[in-house]
């Protein structure tokens, strides 16, 4: 029986001690990463051609997630706000939900799924078929030319994309309310304006924005070319990238709500 | 110059529990086709990439043309990996650049010539491969060997000193390997240059190499020149040379007496 719990205990001792090691190996890595940055000032091509990849074609999960959203956010709150009146308020309760917390957060979901699994994807297909070690061996370095602009572009992209993403939902919002229930467009627009803060709302939903794209870009590079280079490694990557940068991106958007919003 | 290129001195490096070099130390020469062959998993291709510094050795020193690999600066270690040419099993092409790019790839990083240049540059080192109409192909258009061609077209376009040859004939029909074997030894004595044959191809390697090493058990077993190892007087050479299946290396993995496993259920 003690033998069991033993097991146990240095079965749990191990994989601790694994974890560790793992996010050791992945903060080492990022600094290399960040180091050869830098590089991409004299390659900008490198770095576009990305942006593409990562950025543009992401866009379209964007902007039907987001005009969607916004219109349920829309709908929901209106039937909530009309028993009392203040059915006015939809256009700053949709906009404020989306600039400080839905913007940022189901984008950077989003972003994950369908980016950062390419990304994982790509980097671990190129170290299975040696492709990182040819280029090593060609005297160049892969953390320049393939990880560094991969990752650069998502930090990039990710506050494009989840601005695009609340701008969007606020336009879903207002065809809902506006257009199809009829609630005065002057009465839509014009608390948001009031109310909607720069610093407050809109900055702080970009910083936001901003280091779970770093996040979620780290993860998705690092798992790539750290993968055990076999189909069977590369799927466990793939699908650890997605886990694991959905946990992150939520368990940190509670800390910096909880910094940003506190009283 | 010192007549030899690459000197591994007490070579030793594991993989976790399992010894895979047990201080092996071997010349190769700055001229001709050195091979070096040994039954599958005996640590060829590692030495490769420990001739090339992407992996460490665990203790011993490996040099090329005088310098330690594994003490250089990363800066020193790529300038040296510019002489260096390597052809990977898989051909390790860029998927996502054409055959010409593929090729124009190591140019366009490490040079600073023009595109006019370049494009000439490229299409002699395709042609020399005899793939300079493949050039605007993709790599998933090529077959196995053309990738290897390709490949060898990319590791001579920087004028290497050196080329590393990891089993360029697994897996190659007749007439690709043929190819690929005159390719290796016309490419050889055209740059005059030194080059390495990590192989378990027997005929093919022996017919085009100046010298040959052949390690197992993470040793050096027997080394010359094609013809001595021929007539060799090891029974473990001679095994390897005709592909026996019994001999020094038993055709059984170790086991137990066959009757004591047959009836341990009467014990």
């Amino acid at each position: 029986m003690f033998g069991g719990l033993i097991d146990r205990i240095q079965y749990i001792g191990a994989e601790t001690l694994r974890s560790f090691q793992r996010l050791g190996r992945a903060s080492v890595f990022l600094l290399e990463v960040i180091a050869s940055c830098a590089d991409l000032v004299l390659k900008p091509t490198l770095l576009i051609k990305q942006l593409y990849s990562v950025g543009v074609q992401t866009l379209i999960i964007i902007v039907v997630a987001g005009l969607f959203v916004g219109m349920v956010m829309a709908l929901q709150s209106y039937y909530a706000l009309v028993d009392f009146g203040a059915e006015d308020s939809v256009g700053v309760m949709v906009a404020l939900s989306l600039l400080r917390e839905l913007g940022p957060v189901v984008t950077a979901l989003l972003f994950a799924g369908r980016a950062g699994s390419a990304l994982t994807a790509e980097i671990g297909l190129m170290k299975a078929t040696e492709q990182l070690s040819g280029m090593e061996m060609m005297a160049v370095n892969p953390m320049r030319r393939i990880v560094a602009p991969r990752f650069m572009a998502g930090v990039i992209s990710m506050p494009l994309l989840a601005t695009i993403f609340s701008a969007v939902g606020v336009l879903g919002a207002y065809v809902v309310v506006v257009q199809l229930l009829g609630l005065d467009s002057g009465a839509f627009w014009s608390q948001p304006q009031n109310k909607v803060d720069l610093y407050l709302d809109i900055y702080n939903g970009l910083i936001k924005s901003v280091a779970f794209g770093f996040v979620a870009s780290w993860i998705a590079v690092f798992e790539g070319y750290d993968c055990i280079p076999t189909s069977e490694g590369l799927g466990q990557a793939t699908t650890r990238t997605v886990v694991h940068s959905s946990l992150a991106i939520l368990f940190m958007d509670f800390i910096l709500t909880a910094l940003m919003f506190s009283k | 110059m010192s007549d030899i290129l690459v000197k591994i001195r007490d070579l030793h490096f594991s993989r976790g529990d399992r010894k895979i070099f047990d201080g092996l130390s071997l010349d190769i020469p700055r001229k001709g086709i050195t091979a070096i062959m040994g039954p599958s998993g005996t640590g060829k291709t590692t030495l490769l990439k420990l001739i090339g510094g992407q992996l460490t050795p665990d203790q011993g020193t490996i040099e090329v043309d005088g310098l330690n690999v594994h003490q250089l600066s990363t800066r020193k270690l790529f300038e040296l990996r510019q002489r260096m040419g390597m052809l990977f099993q898989s051909g390790a092409l860029l998927t996502d650049l054409s055959v010409f790019e593929n090729v124009a790839y190591p140019l366009r990083e490490h040079t600073k010539l023009s595109d006019a240049m370049i494009r000439h540059l490229v299409l002699l080192k395709l042609n020399a491969v005899g793939l300079r109409g493949a050039a605007d192909l993709m790599p998933s258009e090529l077959s196995g060997g053309m990738s290897r061609r390709v490949a060898l077209a990319r590791a001579i376009a920087l004028d290497p000193m050196m080329i590393m040859y990891d089993e360029p004939f697994t897996g190659q029909d007749p007439i690709s390997k043929g190819v690929l074997v005159s390719l290796i030894s016309e490419l050889n004595s055209a740059l005059n240059i030194c080059s390495i044959v990590v192989s378990h191809d027997v005929p093919d390697t022996l017919s085009i190499s100046d010298h040959v090493h052949f390690i197992s058990a993470g040793k050096i077993v027997e080394s010359g020149s094609p013809e001595t190892l021929e007539n060799s007087k090891s029974a473990w050479t001679l095994q390897f040379i005709h592909g026996d299946a019994d001999g020094p290396v038993p055709f059984h993995y170790p086991a137990n007496p066959i009757l004591d496993d047959l009836y341990m259920d009467g014990k």
